[in-house]
């Protein structure tokens, strides 16, 4: 019976302690018209068949291993060391529970509280959550905590246009039994553009960094204009782009959220991801989710802790900010050993990786006939590409030659067809840029 | 604070110039950096590789886990992870497959996807299931969005109370107010049932056309088979409310009772719950949705369907694994609408073969991802959490038709013998038999000074995680003990031989539960101070 160790004998006994014939005597409760319908469900499978099964239908995917990707849009193929998984592996953590027992679960909570530390360094602000779902809710959850330091007497959200066009879509399905305004998305929104829309009623004002398009702005007057108009800040930051440009802190940012995939985490179509939430602790108290804090146990020693637990659901009930519950735990602890290996030199070295090979492909592809690559900002490791044929047929052509090709862009922005949004990371060799470079080349 | 942590932070144990990681050389020409947008400091640890291993694995000793032993969290359902799950969860093909590959390319995830939504469906009697919410409260918020956007659509949006028992867990209210609706409680009687008065008086009376619907766990969060559940549903529905289960107790219903088939509108399973996938130290989870006809329309998205007709096809020639037989086992479900009688392997049998770069199968996609119509949108980035998906469907596959089943009888004997077991040292309110976990009464007349939690802290002595405690509120000195079915008799032998134990020490020496645990890594904390204090992050002060 797989993993249900009885035997015959000992079900017999325990039947005998409880004092019935048979275990269906113990669904007595449950409505007689109802009990034990038939399920229509495969037969069951011995754990060899299951594993050749899954490869099986791991291997009809278009996987990185057998293709050169270039594709990005919010999901990135980064070099993961060995080592942060054979410490994922370990059954001390990932069969653990929440660390609501903290004298029995310090692993989990000083690994936690560490991924809060690094990644307060890495975004500018003094404290971060244990996580949320991803990048896309944790901005949907920057949303409320903006609305409750308004104590939600301000009623305007501004989001970028620049911003994932499913982290819009997610704090629109987030916030849709409320009474807010969300704008500012479907315009140019040039910064200049966004700031004009702040005025007394705004709550938030969000941008990307580097955006969607993989560019940085100038950021330099946001922040005082935000704060101006008694607003606050919120940037969606890629961590991995952090490693060599400035912190948000630093540009003046209330709130940093995002997806924190790069570090560590595999691609796994899209998920368990990791979305982080940082923000200055002075609004420490409005947030949602876990936090980890430091404290001593009755003898003196230091040890850590879940805090400002009356903010959450189980506790506050109907009047928390939110429902958040079982986070994204395993996921910060990657991202917590990936950091640590990674460390102030190597992330930084990564970080340059990605510019130049990036720099190296756009520049490549933009001598080409036909295309041009957008190169009127900064960018970090993704781009703009316009391309002499329609997205679909190009990535069509590439796949034919082991490329995953870039982003379609025209499938959410209608006035950017033909246009594919390019990623590269350290993953792609000169050879693949190279190869990717002759392949379009040919399509012009 | 002056003395040592059991473990130095990571912080502590670098040195300046050491290197965790050997990088590649660039090996294109470098381009300028823009100096002004550069950051000057980076304060991440400087720690060797070695090092990092041993701090890992140093923390890793501080935990407790079900890998080590019992795990008889009430609610949580703690069962074993399979190990074959977590290698799954590595293959190149599913770990490597970037989210937005096209759906030619990614034929093998959506299938998955298919397949699980179908099962899942088929064990909860609900025709349609989306996998994208991340977790179980966000498959609540999804479920109350659903009953919101319902009642809107039929010109009915005054309706804005949710009923919740005084017995939920603490995600029911708060995925209401989050939905921006409001809650009206409900009190239990002294069966642990709805009280059923209140909740006509609520469903007849003057709020009769504000109830949006009502979230209810099944068993309830006590462990006990609401028996007036038929009732309670017809109530509700005679309002004009729809039924949401809260699908966490779901390890006490496989293919004991369908909530679909009992009247539930909608429901959200816990992958990380009840179909084995790892609770990661928190997380991730994993929060699906099944709904009937009326809130189909309505699910998260995108979910996947089929969505050409398979191409009619001899047997694949190529190198198809010939262990693999037919996924759906030859059978047809029905009931659930988009099952076909063809064996979706054999279709991806042209790609398994001619697999490897620049080899493809011409053949259109047959899987893709789908908005329903009405959708309440878009709960998270891409599709939910894939990774949790593999795990859930490996699950079942493993168990099958005949095992299925199996886990849930075994997971209700083994409360119910505990149950049986501890009735004699320990109160335990409600006289009947439990579901999947139970409640008993962390408290003993003759020894006031000791409380559930005392209990629990001494539980951890004995080499036990303690039962969920003070929950569920309506219980004075709650543990609620869910010791699943993976575990033998043996284990939950000693585990009632611990709680003897306990029971009698608090008697003879309080103190020593009251001082508990005494032989784990850390003493009781001081938890006032921690959230004082709001010591929340070590890193080196930042420049600005």
């Amino acid at each position: 019976m797989s993993y249900i160790p009885h035997t015959a004998n000992e079900t017999q006994q325990m039947l005998g302690a409880i004092g019935v014939d048979a275990i269906e005597a113990l669904f007595e409760a449950a409505p007689a018209t109802h009990r034990f319908p038939k399920l229509e469900l495969p037969p069951p499978m011995s754990e060899m068949e299951v594993a050749a099964e899954m490869l099986a239908i791991s291997e009809a995917n278009d996987h990185a291993q057998d293709f050169a990707i270039f594709r990005g849009a919010g999901a990135y193929h980064h070099f993961i060391p060995s080592v942060v998984n054979h410490i994922l592996l370990r059954g001390e953590f990932y069969t653990a529970y929440t660390p609501y027992q903290p004298e029995i679960s310090q692993g989990t909570l000083q690994a936690t509280y560490e991924y809060q530390s690094m990644m307060c360094a890495l975004t500018g602000m003094n404290a971060a959550n244990a996580s949320h779902y991803d990048g896309a809710t944790s901005l949907a959850e920057a949303v409320t905590v903006a609305l409750e330091v308004a104590r939600h007497r301000r009623k305007k959200v501004i989001l970028s246009h620049a911003i994932h066009p499913q982290y819009r879509e997610v704090v629109r399905t987030y916030h849709q039994g409320r009474d807010i305004r969300i704008i500012g998305d479907r315009g140019r929104g040039e910064i200049v553009d966004l700031m004009e829309m702040l005025d007394e009623n705004t709550a938030m004002l969000a941008v990307q960094y580097p955006d969607f398009f993989g560019q940085i702005d100038d950021l330099t007057a946001l922040a005082d204009a935000v704060h101006d108009a008694g607003a606050l800040l919120v940037m969606v930051a890629n961590p991995m782009a952090l490693s060599i440009f400035k912190s948000p802190g630093e540009l003046g940012a209330d709130i940093v959220v995002g997806e924190a995939q790069p570090m560590g985490v595999p691609l796994g179509f899209g998920g368990p991801y990791l979305g982080y939430f940082a923000i200055r602790q002075k609004y420490v108290r409005r947030i949602a989710g876990r936090i980890i804090g430091e404290t001593l146990d009755a003898d003196g020693k230091r040890a850590f802790v879940m805090t400002l637990r009356p903010r959450e659901q189980d506790i506050k009930r109907e009047r928390a900010s939110s429902n958040i519950c079982t986070n994204q735990g395993l996921m910060a602890l990657s991202a917590s050993v990936y950091m640590a290996l990674m460390g102030k030199n190597g992330l930084r070295k990564v970080g340059e990786l990605n510019y130049h090979k990036a720099h190296y492909a756009a520049n490549e592809i933009n001598r080409l006939d036909g295309y041009s690559v957008d190169m009127s900002k900064p960018f970090f490791n993704e781009f703009v590409v316009s391309c002499p044929r329609p997205i679909a047929e190009i990535n069509e052509a590439l796949l034919a030659e082991g490329v995953i090709g870039g982003f379609d862009l025209g499938a959410h922005y209608f006035h950017l067809n033909d246009r594919m949004l390019l990623c590269v990371t350290e993953m792609n060799a000169k050879e693949e840029i190279d190869r990717l470079v002759e392949i379009l080349g040919g399509l012009s | 604070m002056s003395t040592e942590l059991l473990q130095p932070l990571i912080y502590d144990i670098g040195s300046p110039g050491r290197l965790g990681v050997n990088l590649p050389e660039c090996d294109v020409p470098k381009v300028e950096l823009p100096a002004a947008l550069m950051r000057e400091e980076l304060a991440l640890p400087e720690v060797g590789e070695v090092q990092v291993v041993r701090h890992f694995v140093k923390l890793s000793k501080l935990n407790y886990s079900i890998d080590q032993g019992m795990y008889p969290l009430g609610s949580c359902t703690m069962k074993y992870n399979p190990k074959i799950n977590e290698d799954a969860a590595r293959l190149p093909g599913f770990a490597q497959l970037h989210p937005l590959t096209d759906e030619s390319g990614s034929q093998g995830a959506l299938f998955l996807m298919h397949e699980l939504q179908k099962w899942l469906g088929e064990i909860s009697g609900f025709p349609a299931v989306s996998l994208t919410p991340a977790a179980g409260a966000q498959g609540e918020f999804a479920g109350i969005l659903m009953i919101r956007q319902y009642h809107i659509d039929r010109g009915e949006g005054q309706r804005d109370l949710i009923l919740v028992p005084n017995s939920a867990h603490g995600t029911n209210p708060a995925t209401v107010t989050m939905a921006g609706m409001d809650v009206l409680e409900l009190p239990s009687n002294d069966q642990g049932n709805v009280d059923m008065d209140a909740l006509h008086a609520a469903c007849e009376g003057e709020l009769r056309d504000r109830i949006a619907g009502m979230m209810i766990t099944v068993p309830s969060t006590l462990g006990l088979f609401e028996s007036t559940i038929l009732e309670v549903i017809a109530t509700v529905h005679d309002a004009g409310g729809l039924m949401y289960m809260d699908g966490a107790n779901m390890n006490a219903l496989m293919a004991a009772v369908k909530p679909g088939a009992l009247g539930f509108d909608v429901m959200h399973y816990n992958l990380h719950k009840t179909f084995s996938t790892p609770h990661g130290g928190g997380g991730p989870g994993s929060g699906a949705v099944g709904v009937n006809e009326k809130l189909a329309p309505y699910l998260p998205g995108p979910i996947v369907e089929m969505v050409e007709e398979q191409p009619p096809r001899t047997p694949s020639p190529g190198p198809v694994p010939p262990s693999v037989p037919p996924l759906d086992g030859g059978r047809n479900s029905s009931e659930l609408g988009k099952g076909s009688s063809k064996s979706p392997l054999s279709s991806l049998g042209g790609d398994l073969g001619g697999g490897g770069v620049g080899v493809r199968d011409a053949e259109p996609p047959l899987y893709g991802f789908v908005m329903p119509e009405k959708s309440i949108g878009r709960l998270k980035a891409f599709h939910g959490n894939f990774g949790m998906h593999l795990r859930a469907y490996a699950y079942i596959r493993v168990y099958g038709d005949s095992g299925i089943r199996d886990v849930t009888r075994y997971a209700v004997l083994n409360a119910n013998y505990l149950r049986a077991k501890l009735m004699a040292t320990y109160t335990v309110p409600y006289p009947r038999y439990c579901g999947h976990e139970f409640v008993l009464e962390g408290h003993f007349a003759d020894a006031e000074d000791v409380h559930a939690l005392d209990i629990s802290k001494r539980l951890m002595d004995y080499g036990f995680h303690p039962p969920t405690n003070y929950f569920p509120l309506i219980v004075p000195e709650a543990l609620l003990i869910e010791p699943t079915e993976t575990e033998t008799k043996a284990e939950l032998d000693e585990f009632v031989a611990a709680m003897e134990k306990i029971a009698e020490e608090a008697r003879r020496d309080p103190e020593l539960l009251r001082q508990a645990p005494h032989t784990a890594p850390v003493r009781r904390l001081d938890e006032v101070r921690a959230a004082k204090e709001l010591v929340l992050c070590c890193a080196p002060a930042l420049p600005h």
